[in-house]
């Protein structure tokens, strides 16, 4: 199997290739840091796997488009931001969305399978929409998917404050005047968004690896919140646009590479959190004597 | 004179047919401590969430520094019950202060340089300054009460509600906590209103009291409601109040006996 993968790596013709591939690296990048802002809400409310069941449920939504001919993209973005809605609602509700997001996952994927299977085109547009596809991406979509990335990003920043002090005390903001549940929904809304524009970059089953693992790796090591956002949107962005100039060298799909390298950040960071901590502790025994 | 810092009058709370309290008067001055007591479920919080204006009258009015409540004052501070934060929450110390001065506001999150000076302030009042750099995540359950109680003099608050705050911290961080707020509030001319369900912690420092139960309540110094008659009445049963060396022992047939104050 080794033999299979050292043999189909080619570092020949590199740079004609990197270009034909560069709208993709630009959107990857893009797509990167917007995952590293989001990730630092999504791991701050434990969303970790509402995300997973929104991209289940996304991926039924392109599949579904794509059955009926029409875009892809916008399919994937209507199911996600539908399931992320109703998770939202439900949550202000009684605040245990584990159970329906369970129940959701399965329904999404059963529906987005049974699409697919109804499906008669090419066989790489089925396969890209659950384990990525962005080295297809024409130039149309590109932007659809820099404009959305850009955009939600922009609105997270403007609204950190309110959003941070309601993922925090969520009952202390409200006494305030935040609307705290008027901002999740709307965190829930730009959620939905991110895991669409996501899946076309890592499919659907990989998500996590561009709106969590990075983030998560970000909040081992660092807490100064200007950090945590700049480390994760850094590790983010690394793991996308590596995995993809990696991958154009050889015929393994892009997604494995992009999960391999957020994994490998995320061990790395575990590994000197615990140092820190260690280190922390003694400092802090130390000047208890 | 200055308008009170709370009043209410003939206030009362109910739920559809039910009524949870009514006929509350109650005029706080400034630099007044009032201890809130009652067992579960007698609306103890309601009160706070009525005076927080997240939950309306269904009769009479309350008005906090001469304006009718509203949701969000920066009149109004508030320290919720502790609940220990996430150990990676990515904030200093610090920055969880500057939410409690800024975290309300939308637009880019650069904090002013007249914001910083605030913030430095709060943290020296309550005597974090050892600890303002480190991550919330690590801090002990009392110097995280002790940021909760910058956040809630952020807005220099002329009203300060405490929903049960020594909940679940050490004696040691309990008396220090109380301290705190007696300092920064009474002292300041706030007056504070402390939702508890033990009253010893912060006995010395309360003027009066307004004691919840069974749909009825008391208004009055701790001599005047915290007696076995009083109690008795209050609970349809008979409850006893036992003094000693300055600390109340309530014991009572109901449930809820030794629990509270």
């Amino acid at each position: 199997m080794l033999e299979r993968l050292a043999a189909s790596f080619s570092t020949e013709n590199y740079w004609e290739l990197f270009q034909l591939v560069q709208n993709s690296v630009l959107t990857a990048a893009v797509l990167g840091l917007m995952g590293g802002i989001i990730g630092v809400f999504i791991n701050l409310r434990r969303a970790g796997l509402v995300v997973h069941g929104i991209a289940e449920i996304s991926f039924a939504g392109a599949a579904l488009f794509l059955l009926m001919g029409l875009d892809v993209v916008l399919g994937s973005t209507l199911g996600a931001v539908a399931a992320a809605a109703l998770i939202g609602v439900l949550s202000i509700r009684d605040r245990e969305v584990s159970a329906v997001t369970a129940v959701l996952m399965p329904f999404g994927m059963g529906l987005g399978i049974l699409f697919l299977y109804l499906y008669q085109g090419r066989t790489a547009n089925k396969f890209g929409l659950l384990t990525g596809q962005i080295v297809g991406v024409d130039d149309m979509q590109t932007r659809t998917l820099i404009s959305v990335a850009v955009l939600i990003s922009v609105i997270l920043i403007l609204i950190w404050r309110p959003l941070m002090f309601s993922s925090v005390d969520p009952q202390l903001a409200a006494a305030r005047g935040v609307h705290v549940n008027l901002l999740t929904i709307a965190f829930m809304v730009l959620l939905g968004g991110a895991v669409a524009m996501s899946v076309q970059v890592v499919g659907a089953l990989l998500v996590l690896a561009l709106l969590v693992v990075p983030s998560a790796a970000a909040l081992k090591v660092a807490r100064r919140p200007v950090v945590v956002v700049l480390l994760s949107c850094g590790f983010a962005l690394f793991s996308a646009v590596a995995g993809i100039m990696i991958a154009i060298m050889g015929t393994v799909p892009i997604s494995p590479y992009i999960t391999t390298i957020s994994f490998l950040i995320y061990v790395v960071c575990l590994l000197v959190g615990r140092r820190q901590r260690a280190r922390f502790a003694a400092v802090t025994a130390d000047s208890m004597n | 004179m200055t308008d009170p810092a709370l009043q209410l009058e003939a206030a009362a709370v109910g739920f559809g047919a039910r009524s949870l309290w009514s006929e509350v008067d109650i005029s706080l001055q400034r630099g007044e401590f009032l201890a809130v007591l009652g067992p579960n479920g007698a609306g103890k919080s309601t009160f706070l969430k009525v005076l927080l204006g997240l939950q309306r009258l269904t009769a009479g009015t309350v008005e906090v520094m001469g304006r009718p409540v509203r949701r969000g004052s920066s009149q109004v501070g508030y320290i919720p019950q502790h609940h220990q934060l996430e150990l990676e929450t990515p904030l200093r110390a610090r920055d969880l202060v500057a939410l409690g001065l800024e975290g309300h506001k939308y637009g880019l999150p650069w904090v002013s340089r007249r914001a910083r000076r605030r913030i430095d302030e709060l943290i020296e009042q309550v005597g974090a300054q050892d600890y303002a750099q480190r991550p919330v995540g690590v801090l002990s359950g009392g110097e995280q009460q002790r940021l909760r109680a910058a956040q809630a003099l952020a807005g220099d608050p002329g009203l300060l509600l405490c929903d049960e705050p020594l909940h679940s911290l050490d004696l040691n961080h309990q008396r220090a906590i109380t301290e705190l707020i007696r300092q920064q509030a009474v002292d300041r001319g706030a007056a504070v209103v402390f939702v508890t369900h033990e009253i010893n912690p912060v006995i010395e420092h309360v003027d009066r009291v307004l004691y919840f139960a069974r749909g009825a309540h008391r208004v009055g110094t701790v001599q005047e409601v915290m007696r076995s008659e009083v109690l008795t009445e209050l609970y349809q049963s008979p409850v006893e109040v036992i003094e000693h060396r300055g600390r109340l022992v309530v014991m009572g047939e109901h449930s809820e006996g030794t629990h509270h104050a």
